[in-house]
């Protein structure tokens, strides 16, 4: 009895394995990515759907595979797992170098080319012998943002930090102090994550530093209450206010008038870029000599039609 | 055929060998076993999922589901549940960070210490279900939030971070280390490789070794307590005093079983599970995350219940809960490399249980004689 519902269950599957194998096979070249996020991520839509795109155009078969608890230790399987099915190549992200530099440097040294993505640095990349790293650099960013607002005026500002144990925010701002060409010093502040908590730090600064010309927040998180601190402030339009990432409320405050631009790391390049380059390494033996950054790309008022109407999807 | 000869007993009714077959709470997860691995051979056979390799992987990660699906297995018998298994996972990995990085201490103190917290925590869930009589269920769930609380706010509070890596630099040369991360049976490998039977590393600082170097401990720790939870619940008078306990508390305790005991020593062996899982894990990873562990109480249950044990307690077995957790594994590792997209996994996951769960509840029919 047991046996004929399992029985049922497991053709139901091999039904369903069937369809998805019959794809993309042409050239044969099946390329895996691998990453962090937990199924409840959207973010990571866009990643998906990058790289399903990159398949179709190039004619090889993409896999996306994802701890779905965004277990990191899981995630370490998935990459064993990847490496025993001996595909062409990997693109994994490196969210914990103590947890998945091992699998990752085996996978390198059983002869499979990995392509680092989104996390992680290019030192950390070229350590595991990868061969390459696709993402945004924090520093670059901001160093690039700061050179933007240096252009628009902008001498002094105040950098709102939500995740201060992550040196990959502190970068962040150090590469705009540096754009800027002035001093960090204290213009960064410690917000905490609580979105009162704040709001309030941004209002006691502005108010406590009134010559500040500009705001940056690293996002959502960070941005969605220093719009409400800037509004209820009257500043609102009035100080120039740049961020990292996008979300609901940034692109309507873009729209607005109240932010000037948003820094897009460019996800969807993280996914389709790597297929690109490890189609054309393993057919004709090219490879881009550098690591490529996928972002920033500022989004102003002037994309955002497009960004908005992309949003979730390729955007 | 049994009513002939001197051991029979006239006072035991007779059954029928297929009715025997039938009410034994393996036969369904040994059936499947043999269709799960029926259906990868078909069709994965050549997907790199039966190399070396591949089967290390199932292997690992059924051994991990093997270990906490004892547990609960032996705890579900003895009629409770324990829902704060995930969460005792990410704790007891961030108490061994915090004791041997952030403190200093030697891991092997580091990893006691753990062991001690652990069980002393499933003793505390034990007493309170015992003690007010209310339903394991929500005191365990109350431990679930409680302990994967914990395990977010020390590190922060601490280190100013969710992850706390740096236990590999802290084990080097611990004794006790390797007893949960190490891997045996090297040489045995190193054979297979120099005799060309498995792939090797083509380039890098190992090139030439296998890819496959030995056997993780996880997987010795797996078999070691899946044996001795097996004799201990079918050989022993404990074994008979858990049946009892799950089966009917009231009656067992007419006839002079410790039923409090019992459950309580059996909430702190699943605490013992998970704790053991936990150490392999931070050992093998040399970090402790605050996300580690998520659902896996879930996971453990499924396990167990696949394996045939009834959710109402006093029936079920320790090798049908193993089975459980390797059809669990080997279906979770199996779909990738059949090329099926991963979000069907619970899909797959969700019928099996439900399955699982029909069928058992018309075994208990049979054995209870209910209509």
């Amino acid at each position: 009895m047991k046996a004929a519902m399992k029985k049922i269950a497991v053709s139901a599957v091999a039904a369903t394995a069937l369809m998805g194998a019959s794809g993309a096979m042409a050239e044969g070249e099946r390329y895996v990515l691998v990453s962090h996020a937990p199924d409840s991520d959207s973010w990571w839509n866009t990643i998906k759907n990058g790289l399903a795109l990159a398949g179709e155009q190039m004619d090889v078969t993409v896999e996306y595979r994802n701890p779905p608890t965004g277990d990191l230790a899981d995630m370490a399987r998935i990459i064993e797992q990847a490496a025993a099915s001996a595909p062409n190549g990997i693109i994994t992200t490196l969210a914990d170098p103590d947890v998945l530099s091992g699998p990752i440097r085996a996978a390198v040294d059983s002869g499979i080319d990995v392509i680092i993505i989104n996390s992680g640095t290019p030192e950390q990349a070229r350590e595991l012998g990868a061969l390459m790293y696709v993402g945004q650099p924090e520093y670059d960013a901001g160093f690039a943002a700061g050179l933007r607002a240096a252009g628009d005026g902008v001498g002094s500002f105040l950098c709102v930090n939500h995740y201060i144990s992550s040196p990959s925010s502190t970068e962040r701002c150090q590469g705009f102090a540096d754009g800027l060409g002035v001093e960090l010093g204290n213009q960064m502040i410690d917000s905490g994550q609580d979105p009162s908590e704040i709001q309030n730090r941004v209002m006691a600064y502005l108010n406590a530093n009134p010559d500040t010309d500009a705001v940056l927040t690293l996002g959502p998180t960070s941005a969605d209450p220093t719009i409400l601190a800037l509004n209820q402030m009257g500043l609102a339009g009035d100080i120039y206010f740049g961020t990292f990432d996008l979300g609901g409320d940034i692109v309507q405050a873009i729209r607005d008038g109240i932010i000037q631009w948003g820094i897009d790391q460019q996800p969807f390049l993280q996914a389709y870029l790597p297929v690109i380059v490890l189609t054309n390494y393993h057919r004709f033996g090219v490879l881009p000599g550098n690591n490529i950054n996928s972002g920033p790309g500022f989004v102003t008022a002037d994309a955002l039609d497009l960004v908005a109407e992309l949003a979730g999807e390729y955007r | 055929m049994s009513s002939m000869g001197a051991a029979a007993d006239e006072r035991v009714k007779e059954t029928s060998n297929l009715r025997k077959a039938l009410i034994r709470p393996e036969l369904g997860a040994i059936v499947g076993t043999v269709a799960v691995f029926a259906f990868f051979i078909v069709f994965a056979g050549d997907s790199g999922m039966f190399n070396a390799q591949g089967v290390l992987n199932w292997s690992t990660v059924s051994a991990q589901f093997v270990i906490i699906a004892v547990g609960a297995c032996m705890l579900m018998i003895a009629g409770e549940f324990d829902l704060s298994v995930g969460s005792m996972i990410g704790f007891a990995g961030m108490s061994i960070a915090i004791i041997s990085v952030t403190l200093g201490w030697p891991v092997w103190v580091a990893i006691l210490l753990t062991f001690v917290l652990c069980i002393a925590i499933g003793a505390l869930n034990g007493l309170i279900v015992v003690r007010t009589g209310l339903p394991s269920f929500i005191v365990t769930l109350a431990f679930l939030f409680i302990l994967r609380g914990f395990t977010i706010f020390f590190p922060q509070l601490i280190e100013r971070r969710t992850i706390i890596g740096g236990v590999s630099e802290r084990a080097a040369g611990d004794w006790l280390a390797p007893v949960f991360g190490g891997k045996v049976g090297g040489f045995f490998f190193d054979w297979l490789a120099s005799m060309d039977m498995i792939a090797v590393f083509e380039r890098g600082t190992r090139a030439g070794e296998p890819i496959v170097n030995g056997i993780p401990m996880l997987i010795i720790w797996a078999l070691g307590l899946m044996i001795v939870a097996h004799v201990v619940l079918t050989r022993t008078q404990f074994g008979n005093w858990i049946f009892a306990a799950g089966g009917d508390a009231q009656a067992a305790r007419y006839v002079g079983v410790p039923v409090n005991r019992v459950k309580i020593q059996m909430f702190m062996f699943t605490a013992f599970c998970a704790c053991v899982f936990a150490t392999c894990q931070v050992m093998e990873f040399g970090s402790a995350g605050a996300d580690r562990g998520l659902l896996k109480e879930f996971e453990a249950i499924i396990a167990v219940v696949i394996g045939g044990a009834l959710l109402t307690g006093g029936y079920g077995s320790v090798i049908g809960a193993a089975l459980g957790a390797l059809i669990f594994g080997v279906v979770q590792q199996g779909l990738f490399f059949a090329g099926v997209e991963s979000s069907l996994f619970r899909v797959f996951l969700g019928v099996i249980l439900l399955f699982a769960v029909i069928l058992n509840t018309y075994i208990r029919r049979i054995i209870t004689g209910e209509r």
